[in-house]
């Protein structure tokens, strides 16, 4: 933003829209890695935090999007600063979303933690996770720093994380198809691992939004997509 | 479906907004009042049944370049404008043209609503009189009435026509005045700020009356409100200093320009 409004308020208010976008992704990132943690060392008061911290995330989404809108009507905002808070009410709803998927794996936390989890999946979520949120921790970043490239860069990224989907997918039916006994908690695992790539793509798309809202164009061309589970069964195996 | 189909409507109205033939073309305007230029060398052309929006802040020659459409510029005496202006084929700064003959092709609509101190259905008249465009009776008033119903007044006023134009309401006034515009038949039509004095509810019917006029008119519209631009217009000029600086695509004007100058503007920023 390279200058400043006639009227200081309004700057005032796109500057809140801003920062409330941040203490949320703090929050949504920090959420997801607790839940991951929680799920690897079957904590459960971690799962527990996780699981009562996701009513922060939703009561931010709920006062963005108002200011929102009282923005837009009392200052009828044009070009850049239109793109700004549209973009604010789409970044918000991506997040408050992150946070109902990483709320979702704390809950799973709960039913697994009878059974425990085999060393080498829990690797395998791990790394899952690792990379979700490395998307999420630069996606932030390219927030703050507004730079279109990166943005483009976060987007062609997230290729990997559905590659290590399928793999995990595989190997986790894999379990399955070995001991009966491992369904329930593999069928809780394939949840969390599939939770973890839905907030891969929620990075992609808040990756999207700030690259229409820095250039008004959207990102041309298809996303990378490795996620081939759809087309997967057990009989391929 | 129907959403299909309403885009592809849509998409083929603004395909020939894109190539609908110049009205008017205006190349390298130079206007100087006195000693001082207000306006340099700037090139705009005015599509058919468009309506051009011309917009930036106080003093930047819009309503300068408004006035040199229909050389209301020729009543001040200091003024000197050079550079060609072209309506359909001919300069119409060329010597030979009648300049009220001008007027009646390229009308205009004031900031103030300024009826004659005349009747409603006189304040109609006054120009196809001038310009014989009528002689009997009936012809009169239907030029009346159909100038009035375009003017999205006729149903308020057909029951007072020989009241005075003066005792109506702001907005009503400015409606007749672009009766009184239209009932010359023009081409054209120029606006200088036509809503600025009305409220909101007078300014949403005006609105809607050059939203309707499009059809049949060519509209040039100068606005403070940015708001406006973006909802009566489709091609948006920005002025800036006396210079042209962007000319573009009014959805694209408001979402994404190209200039800095008016990315400030629109927005409300410091340049």
């Amino acid at each position: 933003m390279s200058s400043t409004h006639i009227y200081s308020v309004y700057d005032e208010e796109l500057k809140y829209l801003t920062r409330r976008i941040s203490e949320m992704g703090g929050i949504a990132e920090q959420m997801v890695a607790d839940s991951v943690r929680a799920l690897v060392n079957a904590d459960l008061a971690l799962a527990q935090k996780v699981i009562s911290e996701d009513a922060i995330l939703d009561d931010a989404e709920r006062q963005i999007n108002e200011k929102a809108i009282v923005t837009i009507a009392k200052r009828q905002p044009m070009a850049a600063d239109l793109r700004e808070i549209m973009g604010s009410i789409r970044i918000a709803a991506d997040l408050e979303r992150v946070g109902d998927l990483g709320k979702n794996n704390a809950k799973r936390v709960i039913a697994i933690s009878g059974s425990g989890i085999p060393r080498q999946l829990a690797r395998g979520l791990e790394h899952l996770a690792e990379l979700a949120l490395m998307q999420l921790k630069d996606v932030l970043d390219v927030y703050a720093s507004r730079s279109p490239e990166k943005a483009n860069t976060i987007r062609e990224r997230d290729g990997e994380i559905d590659a290590i989907y399928t793999s995990l997918f595989r190997e986790l039916l894999t379990y399955m198809m070995e001991d009966p006994r491992n369904i329930t908690p593999c069928t809780h695992l394939l949840f969390c691992a599939k939770n973890i790539e839905r907030i891969g793509d929620h990075a992609t798309n808040i990756a999207e939004t700030i690259y229409y809202m820095a250039t008004g164009a959207q990102i041309l061309g298809e996303r990378p997509k490795e996620d081939n589970t759809a087309s997967l069964g057990a009989a391929s195996e | 479906m129907n959403m299909m189909s309403e885009a592809a409507v849509e998409k083929a109205l603004d395909q020939k907004m894109n190539t609908a033939p110049y009205k008017m073309t205006g190349k390298d305007v130079s206007v100087y009042y006195g000693e001082k230029r207000a306006l340099f060398d700037v090139n705009l052309n005015v599509r058919e049944n468009t309506v051009t929006a011309l917009i930036g802040p106080s003093g930047c020659g819009k309503s300068t370049f408004l006035r040199c459409l229909n050389r209301m510029n020729d009543t001040i005496d200091s003024c000197r404008v050079t550079g060609k202006i072209v309506l359909d084929e001919g300069d119409i700064y060329d010597p030979s043209i009648d300049v009220v003959e001008l007027r009646a092709r390229v009308g205009m609509v004031f900031q103030k609503p300024n009826p004659f101190p005349k009747s409603i259905y006189e304040n109609v008249t006054y120009g196809p009189k001038i310009h014989g465009l009528a002689r009997t009776k009936a012809e009169f008033d239907q030029i009346v009435e159909h100038s009035l119903q375009k003017a999205g007044l006729w149903n308020e006023v057909k029951d007072r026509l020989h009241e005075s134009g003066t005792g109506l309401s702001g907005g009503q006034q400015q409606r007749l005045c672009i009766a009184r515009a239209v009932a010359v038949s023009p081409e054209v039509i120029l606006m200088d700020e036509p809503c600025s004095a009305l409220d909101p509810i007078a300014t949403a019917k005006v609105e809607e009356l050059i939203h309707e006029l499009r059809a049949n008119y060519t509209i040039v519209i100068v606005t403070h409100s940015m708001q406006q631009a973006a909802r009566v217009s489709q091609r948006t000029a920005m002025f800036h200093l006396g210079n042209l600086v962007e000319e573009n695509d009014t959805d694209k004007m408001f979402t994404n320009p190209d200039d800095q100058r008016t990315q400030d503007y629109i927005m409300g920023r410091f340049g």
